[in-house]
């Protein structure tokens, strides 16, 4: 896929083959213990390839992946998006894409996903709130949708945003914040090869709760750039507004990578604690870049990252 | 007999040591959903949520007394006490469920987050606040210090209001619950500034 030979990670540098077959028989046993539990319609497996991307941890439970979650367009408590995204409508899904491409246009669900070869990545996830998770991902890199409707010379950026439907939605209707959510990235940041549209997990098609059918997935950075729902996608030439930041950006940056020396106002970035543990489940330190620096450090070589936060 | 008559004969009916007694139920309750996967997946978030959140309805309870008192001649005197103590009690425990579970072992985070975190910052001013008042909350002490007593527990009001400013500080967005508290608070606060007002007017 795009951008993958220019990435000096080998299949062998991440995993042995053996250990990394052996782990995806125990997820595909957690897995199918998880959704046996959580009673709903068989839904019909993705078929993703494992990528040389994923981490080696622990993916925590689908059970988990589905009950805690930030999606305020569903309400701000960590229960209520798997309690009201049901209303949610995903079928028909279009997605705009505009700006400076060369082929703009409303792009069904099916349209963007048609000839993409979907990939498992396993990726940790933290949370800006200090608490993370290791999910099994499944989707596309973004890169490859970029270079299918042509990025114009000159776009710098990419803006995404989420569907507004307060019908279906109903904490949109009050101002938490201001909607649509808004989320952006520096085009060399979406056309790295970690970056991906993500439209599943554990090789089932996203959950409504996780941003069902098609949302972003960028690991190195905090949960909130990962934008779910994504209905519009544009390429421009200037820094998009981004809904935390123009809340408040003292607190939350355009870039928004993962950084343990740079702590939130509010409270440390230095550890979190990966969600699934229990009662007396420790913290443990964040990792800089979320444990991607090698694959990402580069792309912010000379910026101060406690100003570019 | 009114409506209000028998709300005040039940409370007058129930001893303050039932308070006490049933105290500590909500706290092991949630202790042990915690701890058999009742709070969902990420338990110590939430049991520090329900703690606090109690804590501060309790507080707020206490401050109620006197207005029901006053302007629905609801009588909670006797229990008033009780209420206190207990919030102390509601807001220590959710001040361990952070030391112990949430930070559990990271000391210099800790005293960090206490004198670096706003939120932090005002919660623990809130809890000193209320030490003082909980070890004078028994007959002995209320006999020693005499009308300083009173003069010490008005302390209770700038600690609900940090309890309340501490929920507003921590949230992410605009979000209305912990405001509606805060309305609370500061609509009890005023409501016994009100009376004593027209009071003062009428022997004007
Ligand atoms: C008067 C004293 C206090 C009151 C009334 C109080 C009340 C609350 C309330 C209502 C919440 C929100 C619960 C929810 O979201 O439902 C909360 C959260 C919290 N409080 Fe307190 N609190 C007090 C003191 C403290 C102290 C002394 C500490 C620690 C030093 C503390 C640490 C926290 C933490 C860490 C949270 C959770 C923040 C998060 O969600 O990440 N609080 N408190």
């Amino acid at each position: 896929m795009a951008g993958r030979w220019k990435n000096d990670l080998n299949w062998s540098d991440i995993t042995p083959k053996a250990a990394f077959l052996n782990r995806r028989q125990l997820m595909a046993g957690a897995g199918a213990a998880a959704l046996g539990g959580a009673a709903g319609p068989a839904l019909a497996d993705l078929g993703a390839v494992p990528s040389e991307y994923s981490t080696d941890m622990e993916p925590n439970t689908f059970e988990e992946i589905t009950s805690y979650n930030n999606f305020y367009e569903f309400g701000t408590g960590k229960g209520d998006p798997a309690e009201y995204a049901d209303a949610l409508t995903i079928d028909p899904w279009t997605v705009t894409i505009d700006g400076m491409v060369d082929k703009p246009g409303d792009y069904s669900f099916d349209d963007l996903v048609s000839g993409m070869t979907l990939e498992e990545r396993i990726y940790r996830f933290r949370c800006v709130e200090a608490w993370s998770m290791v999910v099994p991902w499944v989707g596309f890199e973004l890169a490859d949708l970029l270079n299918r409707v042509g990025v114009q010379d000159g776009a710098k950026y990419v803006a995404f945003e989420t569907l507004v439907r307060p019908e279906e939605m109903w904490a949109q209707k009050r101002p938490i914040l201001e909607w649509p959510y808004r989320e952006g990235l520096r085009l060399d940041e979406a056309m790295n090869p970690l970056t991906i549209m993500a439209t599943g997990l554990y090789d089932e098609p996203m959950p409504k709760q996780n941003g069902a059918p098609i949302r972003l997935v960028v690991p190195w950075k905090y949960g909130f750039k990962s934008i779910k729902s994504i209905v519009k996608i544009s390429l421009t030439d200037k820094e998009p507004p981004t809904t935390w930041n123009m809340l408040q950006p003292s607190e939350y940056g355009f870039y928004a990578n993962v950084n343990p020396n740079v702590d939130h106002p509010r409270w440390s970035q230095a550890t979190e604690r990966k969600v699934g543990g229990g009662l007396f489940a420790k913290r443990v330190p964040t990792q800089m870049f979320n444990g991607y620096e090698e694959e990402v450090a580069s792309l912010y070589e000379g910026m101060d990252l406690s100003r570019y936060y | 007999m009114t409506l209000t008559d028998r709300v005040n004969a039940a409370i007058r009916a129930v001893p303050p040591w039932c308070l006490y007694v049933v105290a500590p139920v909500p706290a092991a309750w949630w202790l042990y959903l915690g701890l058999t996967g009742g709070l969902g997946v990420e338990p110590i978030k939430a049991l520090e949520h329900e703690l606090g959140e109690f804590a501060l309805q309790l507080l707020i309870l206490g401050l109620a007394v006197t207005p029901l008192r006053q302007h629905l001649r609801i009588n909670l005197m006797k229990h008033r006490r009780a209420i206190g103590v207990i919030a102390f009690f509601y807001v220590f425990l959710h001040l361990l469920a952070w030391l112990l579970l949430d930070m559990r072992g990271l000391w210099s985070q800790i005293l960090a987050d206490i004198v670096k975190r706003p939120y932090i910052t005002i919660g623990m001013a809130g809890f000193a606040l209320l030490i003082p008042l909980a070890l004078t909350s028994n007959n002995l002490s209320v006999r020693k210090l005499g009308p300083a007593w009173r003069k010490l527990h008005k302390l209770v009001y700038p600690a609900v209001l940090l309890g309340g400013l501490h929920y507003i500080w921590l949230v992410k967005g605009l979000q209305f619950e912990p405001l509606l508290y805060m309305a609370a608070i500061v609509g009890l606060l005023l409501l016994r500034w009100v009376p004593q007002r027209r009071r003062a007017m009428a022997r004007a």
